[in-house]
């Protein structure tokens, strides 16, 4: 196991003197923090710089003016152009971070990132690296719809030679983003749409968070939750409801996806013996779907109850705020998932 | 002896003579032995996968390369044999990749299809078409960036001209003004498609003007013709006035890859292109100038068929990779 360089969130459950800042400042002083400290390290996308004033959800706001418009760069809108040369620039030694609006049009960049991004370094026997940051923000929750709303995280797990990051707090944002950016291969850093504006405490200075390393939210007895992005916070807003009728649950942000911190995970379910995955995702082939057969081939003996996904419905995001609620899990699908595993034994 | 080929006077002025244009048909002989030998081990049953030669194509990629300074990048394509010999590359451990032994560029995980030679800034041949278009734009914006004055020569075919990353990277590029230039190798056919009946438009060198940038179509078979045009883009772009299209009129003597049945052209068609093998102009030019006798180049020639050889054994008598190396290179 990784030993975790510094974890924020055990330090500032105790620390009441931390700043709250919200996890797109948290993102925003990742960048600025990074550019400041290598000159290979870049910015690219659409509206990024100076025509979108920082970004749409302004993750880049600042950057242009405090690092000029060489690196804090304008695209057009080409999803492929901005993967395939950010990555063609790390390939020959610049470090970018590339910004892809909405991961649902990453399906314009799937090539670079799959056949170039992923497979450079094997092909060419080791003698290629590719530190490139693909930025993108996905998830549901604000009424955009099928084409703006979905979380395609699996995608890039499947495929060998990537990395997968999804922070759920503004400090795990800013400390893993840190990481991906000094990371030599190339990292899909998924942020949520949702949570952007959510605040919370972020230590000043310096610091990282590793990328492999699990963060367990809540320590709990019963039931182990794992859940990404949102599904963190409302899998804590469960532990709360259920905490009152006697149950306890151990929430889980696995942070990132691949490397993945099994062991975290297969641990806590050796102490509960029941599991939950919760994500926005869709439920068919989705990530939890992965983590439960991982649970399951280290610690089938210790499973009093079958695994539960508590994930999006199998269908495109609508866009009516009362189908996309059902079509999202919810904390009540949540409470009842949990109630239904304990109610098994008793 | 020469065989017969058109007359030609783009090298009166060109600066490949001497030294400079035996430096040339080295490398055009180089590549054509080398490739005709990848053939010939494939058809023995001795490689697997597949090869896509370069013969008939040489006067491109080496009239492009002796463009270059060693900083400049190169990107290429299925086609790969050529490029990465005109930019320096190692024909034995090619040959080792080819047949996936140990020694190979890649230790044998890339094959034909993805040898690269990173320290010679050659980035890869690349197994899709229009893959290299992202690699060398990304490479020309690290020369810009980090102001090396190099520049990134993409190369690709006319398949390629039908993929969308190429639209896209040559509107990046160009609105940039990154030093790029993008050599299209013209050879006719996309796999088995005619580039008569893929290609809209005519002379693909045309469409540049859309993204107002230059553009020119020049005779592939001949090495002065592509070298002098491939050099005035080149320096253009290390001025730092961005991106060029050049068209380079080619044929491939082989199919598309070694097991191509070939039944979608006249052998009518091949025989007049053959007429204009560029390494046959490129001797020609070679004993007319002085630079060479006849008896030089059949001496070169027989060294370069012995290096070729030497290679063959190299490969053939080097280690598989070995189990434990499945799982390494995934992640730096």
């Amino acid at each position: 196991m990784t030993v975790v360089e510094s974890a924020p969130s055990a330090q500032l459950a105790t620390d009441g003197a931390v700043r709250q800042i919200t996890y797109v400042e948290a993102l925003n002083e990742a960048l600025r923090e990074e550019m400041r400290r290598d000159s290979a390290v870049f910015v690219m996308g659409e509206d990024v710089a100076v025509w979108g004033g920082g970004g749409v959800f302004g993750v880049t706001k600042g950057l242009v003016e405090e690092f000029g418009t060489q690196r804090v760069r304008d695209t057009p809108i080409s999803e492929e152009a901005i993967a395939a040369v950010a990555i063609g620039a790390a390939a020959t030694g610049s470090r970018p971070v590339a910004e892809i609006m909405y991961v649902d049009f990453i399906g314009l960049a799937m090539e670079p990132i799959v056949n170039q991004a992923a497979k450079l370094r094997y092909m060419f026997g080791g003698k290629a690296k590719v530190p490139v940051v693909i930025r993108a923000q996905e998830g549901a929750g604000r009424g955009n719809a099928a084409q703006h709303s979905q979380s395609l995280e699996a995608w890039f797990c499947h495929i060998p030679g990537l990395k997968v990051v999804t922070p759920s707090t503004p400090a795990d944002a800013k400390g893993l983003l840190k990481s991906a950016i000094r990371d030599d291969n190339p990292v899909i850093f998924l942020e949520h749409k949702v949570l952007y504006f959510s605040k919370g405490p972020v230590p000043e200075g310096e610091y990282t968070i590793p990328l492999g390393v699990a963060d367990v939210k809540r320590v709990g007895k019963h039931v182990t939750v794992v859940g990404i992005h949102t599904m963190v916070g409302k899998a804590l807003q469960a532990a709360d409801k259920l905490a009152e009728e006697g149950i306890e649950l151990e929430v889980i942000d696995p942070r990132t996806l691949v490397p993945f911190d099994e062991q975290t995970i297969v641990d806590s379910v050796k102490k509960t013996g029941r599991l939950i995955v919760s994500h926005e995702a869709y439920t068919r082939s989705g990530y939890g779907a992965e983590i439960i057969a991982g649970v399951v081939e280290a610690a089938f003996d210790y499973l009093d109850a079958p695994p539960l996904r508590v994930c999006a419905k199998n269908v495109p995001m609508p866009y009516s705020a009362v189908l996309e609620t059902a079509a999202l899990p919810q904390v009540d699908d949540l409470v009842a998932a949990a109630r239904s595993l304990v109610n098994k034994e008793r | 002896m020469t065989a017969e080929v058109e007359a030609r006077d783009s090298h009166a002025t060109s600066p490949l003579h001497g030294d400079r244009l035996r430096e040339a048909l080295r490398l055009m002989l180089t590549i054509r032995f080398f490739d005709e030998r990848a053939l010939a081990l494939y058809r023995a049953g001795e490689m697997r996968g597949t090869t896509h030669p370069y013969i008939g194509m040489e006067a491109v990629g080496v009239g492009v390369m002796l463009a270059l300074q060693p900083n400049d990048y190169v990107t290429s394509t299925h086609r790969g044999h050529g490029h990465t010999i005109a930019k320096g590359g190692d024909p034995r451990k090619m040959m080792a990749e080819l047949l996936g032994r140990a020694t190979g560029y890649s230790g044998g995980k890339g094959g034909s299809m993805h040898i690269a030679d990173m320290d010679k800034h050659m980035l890869g041949a690349n197994g899709i078409v229009g893959g290299g278009m992202g690699l060398a734009t990304g490479a020309a914006l690290t020369a810009l960036l980090q102001q090396t004055g190099s520049v990134a020569i993409c190369f690709f075919g006319d398949g390629a001209l039908e993929q969308g990353i190429l639209h896209e990277t040559t509107n990046l590029a160009a609105i940039w003004k990154l030093p790029v230039v993008f050599v299209c190798e013209n050879n006719q056919y996309a796999m088995s498609a005619s580039a008569a009946w893929s290609v809209a438009g005519g002379d693909p060198a045309k469409r540049a003007a859309g993204y107002g940038i230059p553009g020119v179509t020049v005779d592939g078979m001949d090495l002065f013709a592509v070298n002098a045009q491939a050099s005035e883009f080149v320096e253009r772009a290390r001025r730092g006035e961005g991106p060029a299209y050049l068209v380079c009129t080619t044929y491939r003597f082989h199919g598309h890859h070694a097991g191509d049945p070939l039944n979608y052209r006249e052998k009518e068609e091949v025989e007049r292109w053959r007429l204009q093998d560029p390494i046959e102009h490129a001797k020609r030019v070679a004993i007319e100038s002085r630079a060479m006798t006849e008896a030089e180049i059949a001496d070169l020639e027989q060294r370069i068929e012995a290096q070729i050889e030497e290679a063959v054994e190299f490969a053939k008598n080097s280690p598989d990779p070995t189990v434990d190396q499945l799982m390494t290179d995934i992640y730096a």
